[in-house]
């Protein structure tokens, strides 16, 4: 069964300029995303590589219910993300970049409330949140701590066990280990691979780490100026830009360097 | 008929989250609380004490009637603060720690989570304001044997419904305008202090404030209460002023879950219902 199938998708954001027209800022409409076309098999782990303001985050929230779209159209397991979101809403969860939670309130009780949103109950979730805390790697003992007193990486395991308390079936992933140590990203990687391989989940992986893009995907796209140039495997798409490397395949691909970024244009697709 | 008991089931649980959520907080940020309540302690004695400062000045007053009136005028202004910034942090303070993707995105009714968030504002201002209104009445030795108080629970209760209603309002502000919403939400609050008479009669008010006034459901909830707790009014007897809140009630809960609806459209329209705003 096909997990997302998303055509000609469209978004664009209304920005406003510099220069005043009269007391009034000019604003002008810039596309985040522009027809982009896509699917993703159900088990499937397909990532999106992209530099800073490509439209990554844009298609997250898209599929996440917390955008609507300028066009084309965004299915997740048949439901239409934009005229059935609480049906989507039921089958997704996300991990993004920032760990994003109360802080002052503490993992177990973050991860608590969260829960409830997702028909969880009270008894469920006091059997089920020690679990997956251990399950990613947190020390159980300090689920009573408040947020603000734990690690990045720490956060980011906890953000983990917010998404897999829920059983989503699509796994939304927005850049989830940047800013990470090393060992704590290779920690949330290697249980990504986990939760793939026994989770039955799907996997959309939008990252700016190529070895993380590479690693854990089946598939990876180059995301460009709001444009989805190619989705493939890693292998196909080295080969088809004549490529040793990713890096190399994405200086093919869009004409620029992976780390270059245009300033211009950084942020306004975020 | 399974499936909307599962439903049912499935949002009352996530309502039980909301209030599960902000009773988290309240335990978490105790000294804040804390800190407000001798803030609101503090600024409802300073009311309080003009009743007694007007009769030092050599006025002519019942100390007793003013200063009680002016009390019932503080804490219900109190409440309705509480009320209103509970609604407002709907958005405002999910923005500031960053959960707002995570909760908009969730499996719950927009409804049923500002219902969560009206009925937790109101059981945590009744408590904050029943301690409020004890602690200045014993202070001031307040002679309150004639008072209904069970009639003033009921007119706030109904007024309470009106005041979610306005609340869900005011909320959307901060989602439409990220930066100045939240001030907006203060300029609504302000004029509702001005035309509803907290702390003196509507009937002093110019004409054209005294018609905002009848539209006003703290005009209604201040005077009921006046009459219940002054007047022993029973609930029977403060009916004039509890069937005009049930209208505007009735009103005000559908009005605002849709201007809530309208500005969370806007909101994913143009890309501001996120953390950074």
């Amino acid at each position: 069964m096909t997990a997302v199938v998303v055509e000609n998708l469209r978004k664009e954001f209304l920005r406003r300029d510099a220069d005043r027209s009269g007391l009034r800022r000019r604003r002008r409409r810039v596309p985040a995303l522009e027809d982009v076309t896509f699917s993703i098999e159900r088990g499937e782990c397909v990532a999106i590589l992209g530099q800073n303001g490509s439209g990554k985050s844009t298609l997250v929230r898209l599929l996440s219910t917390l955008l609507l779209h300028d066009g084309g159209s965004a299915h997740v397991f048949g439901h239409d993300v934009f005229k059935e979101q609480r049906a989507v809403q039921r089958l997704v969860n996300r991990v993004s970049v920032e760990a994003s939670f109360f802080k002052k309130m503490s993992s177990a009780e973050n991860l608590s409330y969260a829960a409830r949103f997702y028909g969880m109950t009270a008894s469920e979730t006091r059997e089920r949140i020690p679990l997956i805390l251990d399950r990613v790697g947190f020390p159980t003992r300090r689920r009573r701590e408040s947020m603000e007193h734990l690690s990045r990486g720490m956060q980011q395991k906890v953000s983990l066990a917010r998404a897999l308390l829920t059983s989503p079936v699509l796994l939304l992933l927005d850049e989830p280990t940047t800013g990470l140590d090393p060992r704590s990203k290779l920690e949330v990687q290697d249980f990504i691979r986990e939760v793939w391989a026994s989770h039955d989940a799907t996997i959309l992986l939008c990252t700016h780490d190529l070895a993380e893009a590479e690693a854990l995907a089946d598939r990876v796209g180059i995301l460009d100026r709001g444009r989805l140039l190619c989705l493939e495997p890693a292998d196909e798409l080295k080969e088809r830009f004549r490529s040793k490397t990713l890096e190399e395949a994405f200086f093919a691909a869009t004409g620029r360097e992976f780390e270059q970024e245009d300033d211009a244009e950084r942020g306004v697709f975020a | 008929m399974r499936g909307a008991a599962a439903t049912l089931r499935h949002e009352l649980i996530g309502l039980s989250g909301v209030l599960e959520r902000n009773a988290y907080l309240v335990k978490r940020y105790v000294w804040w609380e804390l800190a407000f309540f001798v803030w609101s302690l503090a600024n409802t004695l300073t009311i309080v004490f003009i009743a007694k400062g007007i009769h030092a000045a050599g006025g002519k007053l019942d100390v007793n009637r003013a200063t009680t009136t002016l009390l019932i005028g503080a804490v219900i202004w109190s409440y309705l603060g509480v009320v209103f910034e509970i609604l407002t942090e709907t958005v405002a303070w999910e923005r500031w720690e960053g959960t707002i993707e995570y909760t908009f995105m969730a499996p719950l009714a927009r409804p049923i989570h500002l219902i969560g968030m009206g009925l937790f504002a109101v059981v945590y201002g009744v408590i904050r304001t029943a301690v409020l209104f004890s602690v200045i009445a014993g202070l001031f030795s307040l002679s309150l044997g004639g008072a209904n108080f069970v009639a003033a629970l009921v007119v706030l209760a109904v007024a309470s419904v009106s005041f979610i209603g306005i609340g869900m309002m005011t909320a959307v502000l901060p989602l439409i305008s990220p930066e100045k919403g939240m001030q907006m939400g203060f300029i609504a609050q302000g004029i509702l202090l001005v035309i509803s008479g907290v702390y003196y009669s509507v009937s002093v008010l110019p004409h054209w404030m005294q018609w905002l006034s009848t539209i006003s459901p703290a005009t209604y909830a201040l005077r009921g209460i006046r009459h219940a707790i002054l007047d022993g009014y029973d609930v029977g007897a403060v009916w004039g002023d509890t069937w005009p809140l049930i209208v505007i009630g009735v009103v005000a809960i559908p009005l605002g879950l849709w201007v809530f609806g309208v500005g969370e459209r806007h909101a994913k329209r143009h890309g501001k219902l996120k953390r950074s705003g």
